[in-house]
């Protein structure tokens, strides 16, 4: 892989499945290339014309289409693209950085609510400690939940939709509650011009025909928790009596999505150092009948066992790879499925400002305990320095939000370098937390995995656009 | 342009003047729950 970049005018070249591509950073633009185009845009801002046209010939002479004419033309043709912005466009973001955030207040629209800090399995990894978060087992009331929803809609402004994710612990431990509340929040969208959107993440476990049908009635996406393949799966998400979730899990997941029809879902797996081939998992998820799928790395202090090493690393990079050509051959022979990481909208996808300012935890995004303590999101609950207030009182330690309204990508030095900053937003600040012990530390395991996934999901654009030079 | 071919993308640029409503999902609330992408979120400003 070869890439270039610039401090100020920023590309990323790579080739990546027969494909030579260059990614303009502050445009947006993705361009294909060939090889000659290829090597004349990675000297261009550097080397003089004739100098390039040399080293083009000398390079590439032999071949019956290159001729100084044709480099030159192919100079004119960078030339036009950088006139339109498309490539070694500027950094736009200096005036935003006071425009977008110092003048901007983020409003709260988002809610994961802990409405159990129990589970019904005792996943070994779990980094929510098996749903008690480092603290007691606890359901979430209705009238905690009802307080928790009112204060999201008093704080969210003139934002229209709100999303509230029914997390744990295993939240069907909660259903009643979780009905309750998806029942009140209805009555009060008319009241306050509001929309929810509600999620629900569970593990599977009390998933019946009710919950389905009540899901399939009212939640905008419902997050199953599987791992993969059975000996993958049953390996550390098993029960407190030691047996594997697989077997009760998989049936119902298959039926529940059966009877889902068109509406969002997601089969999400964890893959650790255990199984580093994940893509087996992912491709024996889609030979169940799932489509929807994601699959994370596990979230783990370094030295346990499943956590990820360096010398993992380079296989996960060519897992990645694996994954985008199986996703394209499937797709090839009429039985596509999505990777959540591969679904890049490169023309409908989010603005600058989302761009920039991430993922919004704890500002835009809160996490609500069972006893209605917020915090920046459910990675930091029960941390006692990131408690941030209550539903009660609201945000009773501003100079945190104002903290995490900071963290972002502009802010973060490691980031300024980096050709994939607006397609991560700088990243996940509970991660940087736990590499870093700062939250405006980065997670460079994550980044790197991060960039191996947007190249793989761009060169998948490539190749769906039937385009080719 | 015989060596080139440019995908269609959304234009950044502009999208500093038109974006920001905020009205987009949070990206945490989808799948991942344990880092930030958000590339493949949809954007839900009809005035864009």
């Amino acid at each position: 892989m070869e890439w270039k970049e610039n401090e100020t005018d920023m590309i990323h070249q790579y080739k990546l499945n027969g494909f030579n591509i260059v990614l303009d950073v502050y445009s947006g633009a993705v361009h294909l290339v060939d090889e000659v185009a290829y090597d004349v845009i990675s000297l261009y801002e550097t080397t003089p014309r004739d100098e390039i046209v040399a080293k083009m010939l000398d390079r590439y002479g032999h071949l019956p289409d290159v001729n100084e004419q044709e480099i030159r033309d192919c100079l004119a043709d960078i030339d036009e693209l950088k006139r339109a912005g498309k490539i070694f466009s500027h950094d736009l973001w200096e005036n935003v950085e006071q425009e977008a955030f110092a003048h901007t207040k983020p409003v709260l629209k988002a809610l994961c609510l802990h409405v159990a800090h129990t589970c019904n399995l005792n996943c070994e990894y779990c980094f929510a400690s098996q749903g008690k978060y480092h603290g007691e087992r606890a359901l979430m009331s209705f009238e905690v939940g009802k307080q928790a929803l009112d204060f999201l809609i008093a704080s969210s402004g003139s934002r229209v939709n709100l999303e509230v994710d029914f997390f744990g612990g295993e939240p069907l431990m909660n259903w009643q509650v979780v009905k309750d509340l998806v029942a009140y929040a209805r009555t009060q969208e008319p009241i306050h011009h509001k929309n929810f959107r509600f999620t629900l993440t569970t593990n599977g476990v009390l998933l019946d025909d009710e919950v389905t049908d009540f899901c399939n009635k009212e939640m905008h996406n419902v997050v199953l928790s599987l791992d993969g393949r059975k000996e993958v799966h049953d390996r550390l998400r098993r029960d407190f009596a030691g047996h594997g979730s697989y077997d009760r899990i998989v049936p119902k997941f298959q039926r529940f999505v059966e009877r889902r029809g068109d509406r969002s879902y997601y089969m999400r797996g964890t893959f650790t150092h255990d199984n580093v081939d994940f893509t087996e998992d992912i491709f024996h998820m889609a030979d169940l009948g799932f489509t929807e799928l994601s699959m994370e790395p596990v979230v783990s202090p370094p030295g346990e066992p499943w956590a990820l090493t360096q010398e993992d690393l380079p296989k996960l990079f060519d897992q990645y790879e694996i994954l985008a050509k199986e996703m394209l051959k499937r797709e090839k022979e009429g039985r596509p499925f999505t990777f959540y990481h591969y679904m890049l909208d490169l023309e409908g996808g989010p603005c600058l400002h989302k761009r920039m300012s991430g993922c919004g935890s704890g500002t835009e995004y809160l996490a609500v305990t069972p006893w209605g303590e917020l915090f920046p999101c459910h990675q930091f609950v029960n941390d006692p320095d990131y408690s941030m207030g209550n539903i009660w009182d609201g945000v009773t330690n501003p100079a945190l939000g104002e903290k995490f309204h900071r963290c972002n990508v502009v802010a973060n030095p490691d980031c300024r370098d980096c050709w994939a900053r607006l397609y991560c937003a700088g990243g996940c600040a509970a991660n940087a937390y736990h590499a870093s012990g700062d939250i405006n530390g980065t997670y460079e395991y994550g980044c790197q995995l991060f960039k191996k996934r947007i190249e793989c999901a761009i060169m998948m654009k490539a190749a769906q656009s039937g385009q080719s030079v | 342009m015989r060596r080139i071919q440019t995908l269609e993308t959304r234009d950044l640029a502009k999208s500093l003047k038109t974006g920001g409503c905020g009205e987009c999902q949070t990206s945490c609330q989808s799948a991942c729950k344990t880092s930030c992408g958000l590339a493949n979120q949809q954007c839900e400003n009809t005035n864009r």
